[in-house]
């Protein structure tokens, strides 16, 4: 950086600080007209400490020195230069070359000359500065300008309208500490009405945890493409973010898969905060445990299952609440949000009384006026609504209202060759006295004896100390068939359309029709990974089919 | 309890060869429904008829079975034709497209008369 001024007396040098090694050019000229010279003093260069070490007048060209920067002065044709020192730093020369008259410079000369450099020196620091800072600001500016847009394109990223389901309230909350985020939630909606909810939490905050934000978000929107259960999701998101992320960066991310139908909600969690289910009865924590998005690849993600019950809710939370401190240094911490969650008023959360509303008013409360945002805050509720009165619609009410499950029916096999049909013939005899169709009554055979199957061949090996435990429940409107495995192995692949033509022309083992099979069979096929007490997974797959009312008619003939 | 029992039977029939075949169609039954099917080609016939009548359970590696058969019909220039599929199966073999491939018959008299000319 260089300044510049000029002076009508004769030549004038300005120097800031010597900071390049090297110097400027300066053409060679009469030195009877007023100009600035620019060049930088080298640090090492002995001219240097002696202008700051003789404060006055300084004869150029009797010096005695082996200095570029004298060079430089009496090729410019110096004669006289006298050093501006401010704060004990050099920021510029007030240079004279030869006078018109070509006499020596009067003793009135050099006392101006010397008051002129007082007085010079400090207006030229502040001139200095206030162009530095005029130069920062624009910076800033600009910084603040491109923080803008990024904070909208960030504000796109995220759902642009909140999930309407008949019986529940979806709300959400995002507060960045900072112009973007390292927080972020989704919903996604599923082809079979159940309904995706992602939240995640980037490590740190700022525009580093903001690009890792949208990246992930991506990835996870890819992989609730193909697959359906929320351990899936994540573990298929973990192998995608593994390889890319930088170095000590993670995401912690709960994936919630939910049926807004029966209320049944599957959970798995990467390393985030636990959600709280709000009872009328108190807080239950939802344990399913995973390690954080992008540490390891090769990851699987425990599930956990539960039923939210008309009136109750379900919280999810960042950091940032739970960590939020008060003028004493104390955090909020977990206990005070227990505390802080009451079960939901007489007839739901109403108008601007929300559960979100509610916490925000105890965060505040909690950490005082002018309190700097420390973290990203997000919130994300799903609020199941009492079912709406018997007189209101009957029919809405009855599929509005908490499914329950009876359990028919249950038995252990163990795994060998040709028990699929053994497990075939049970399910019917415990289906018997529901007198299905036998249309559906084949199907369902089908389905149990294939995922039978698939159970003690994939999941088991066909070890003979691994059963496959087979559960048969009954809703008013649904019947379900769980399988599951114990082998723990590898996770249950998607069904895909076997390709016919490939398989006769060899192109594809003329294999693969389990899964495919089953899918077609019955109305609705789920796979869940779960944990077993002693280490180790299991896969269960479920196989549904709507008893009454909308009926799919599953398989296309 | 009755299982891992296949049997596949050659019968002629009006100059066609006919399997008729027993039971359960899964990976048990490998062995015999290839033999049999070797014996139909070796018979010479274009058209081979294959009888599900008694057949009360295919899964799906019997599935796989039938597709390498079909797959050997066409190498061998041979006609696979279907008769007497239960609708289950009739359905199965729909979704699966194994119908697009095979022509199925509701009873062995409508599947002789289609293939005589």
């Amino acid at each position: 950086m260089f300044s510049r001024f000029r002076k009508s007396w004769q030549a004038l040098t300005a120097s800031e600080e010597p900071a390049k090694p090297e110097t400027a050019p300066s053409s060679p000229s009469p030195a009877l007209q007023a100009k600035t010279l620019e060049f930088d003093i080298a640090p090492n260069d002995p001219l240097l400490a002696y202008f700051l070490s003789a404060p006055g007048l300084v004869e150029i060209d009797q010096l005695v020195m082996d200095s570029p920067a004298l060079r430089t002065l009496n090729q410019a044709g110096v004669k006289i230069s006298v050093p501006l020192v401010s704060q004990g730093e050099l920021i510029g020369l007030l240079n004279l070359g030869g006078r018109r008259s070509e006499q020596e410079y009067s003793a009135d000369d050099r006392r101006l000359l010397q008051t002129l450099a007082t007085q010079a020196a400090p207006a030229l620091r502040v001139a200095q500065l206030a162009r530095q800072q005029q130069a920062e600001a624009r910076d800033r500016e600009r910084l603040e300008q491109e923080l803008r847009v990024a904070r909208i394109i960030q504000e796109t990223l995220l759902p642009k309208e909140l999930p309407n389901m008949p019986g529940w309230k979806v709300a959400a909350y995002w507060q960045p500490a900072m112009a973007v985020s390292g927080d972020f939630y989704d919903f996604i909606n599923f082809p079979d009405g159940k309904l995706g909810v992602i939240a995640g939490d980037v490590t740190d905050k700022g525009v580093p945890a903001a690009l890792v934000m949208a990246t992930t978000r991506s990835v996870l929107r890819a992989a609730a493409e193909r697959f359906s259960s929320p351990g899936h999701i994540l573990s298929h998101a973990n192998d995608q973010i593994c390889p890319d992320i930088p170095a000590n960066m993670f995401i912690t991310c709960l994936c919630i898969v939910l049926d807004p139908r029966s209320g049944i909600l599957r959970l798995a969690n990467a390393g985030h905060n636990l959600p709280c289910q709000c009872t009328p009865g108190g807080v239950n924590e939802l344990r399913a445990t995973g390690m954080p998005l992008g540490l390891l690849p090769g990851m699987t993600y425990d599930e956990v299952e539960m039923t939210l019950q008309p009136g109750e809710s379900l919280l999810i939370y960042s950091d940032g609440l739970v960590e939020a401190h008060n003028p004493q240094r104390e955090m909020f911490g977990f206990p005070r949000l227990r505390q802080s969650l009451p079960c939901a008023p007489q007839g739901g959360w109403q108008g601007n009384n929300t559960l979100i509303g509610l916490l925000l008013d105890q965060l505040s409360e909690f950490t005082g006026p002018g309190w700097e945002q420390e973290d990203d805050v997000t919130f994300v509720t799903l609020e199941r609504l009492e079912a709406p009165t018997s007189s209101e619609s009957p029919a809405e009410a009855s599929t509005a209202s908490f499914e329950t499950w009876q359990v028919l029916g249950e038995f252990v096999l163990p795994s060998e060759p040709g028990n699929e049909i053994t497990a075939m013939n049970m399910v019917t005899e415990i289906v018997r006295d529901l007198t299905l169709e036998s249309v559906r009554l084949e199907r369902l055979k089908t389905a149990v004896a294939e995922a039978t199957m698939n159970a003690m061949e994939h999941g088991n090996q066909y070890r003979d100390d691994l059963p496959v435990e087979i559960q048969v429940l009954l809703s008013p409107t649904r019947l379900a068939v769980r399988i599951t495995d114990h082998g723990g192995g590898n996770p249950i692949p998607e069904p895909e359309s076997p390709d016919l033509e490939a398989k006769l022309s060899g192109l594809q083992s003329p294999r693969g029709w389990g899964l495919f099979l089953i899918k077609n069979m019955v109305d609705e096929m789920n796979i869940h990974l779960g944990d077993i007490e002693h280490g180790g997974t299991h896969h269960t797959v479920e196989l549904i089919l709507n008893l009454k009312g909308n009926d799919h008619g599953s398989a296309p003939v | 309890m009755a299982r891992h029992q296949f049997e596949a039977k050659i019968r002629h029939e009006s100059g066609k060869v006919i399997i008729d075949l027993y039971g359960e169609i899964n990976a048990f039954a490998a062995e015999d429904l290839n033999e049999a099917y070797d014996q139909a080609e070796e018979s010479g016939s274009t058209d081979i008829l294959l009888n599900f009548t008694s057949v009360d359970y295919i899964n799906s590696t019997g599935i796989a079975l039938i597709v390498n058969m079909l797959a050997r019909a066409r190498k061998a220039k041979r006609h696979l034709i279907l008769c007497c599929l239960s609708d289950h199966y009739l359905e199965i073999f729909q979704i699966t497209r194994l119908g697009d491939y095979m022509d199925i018959y509701p009873d062995e008299q409508t599947a002789l008369a289609a293939v005589a000319h």
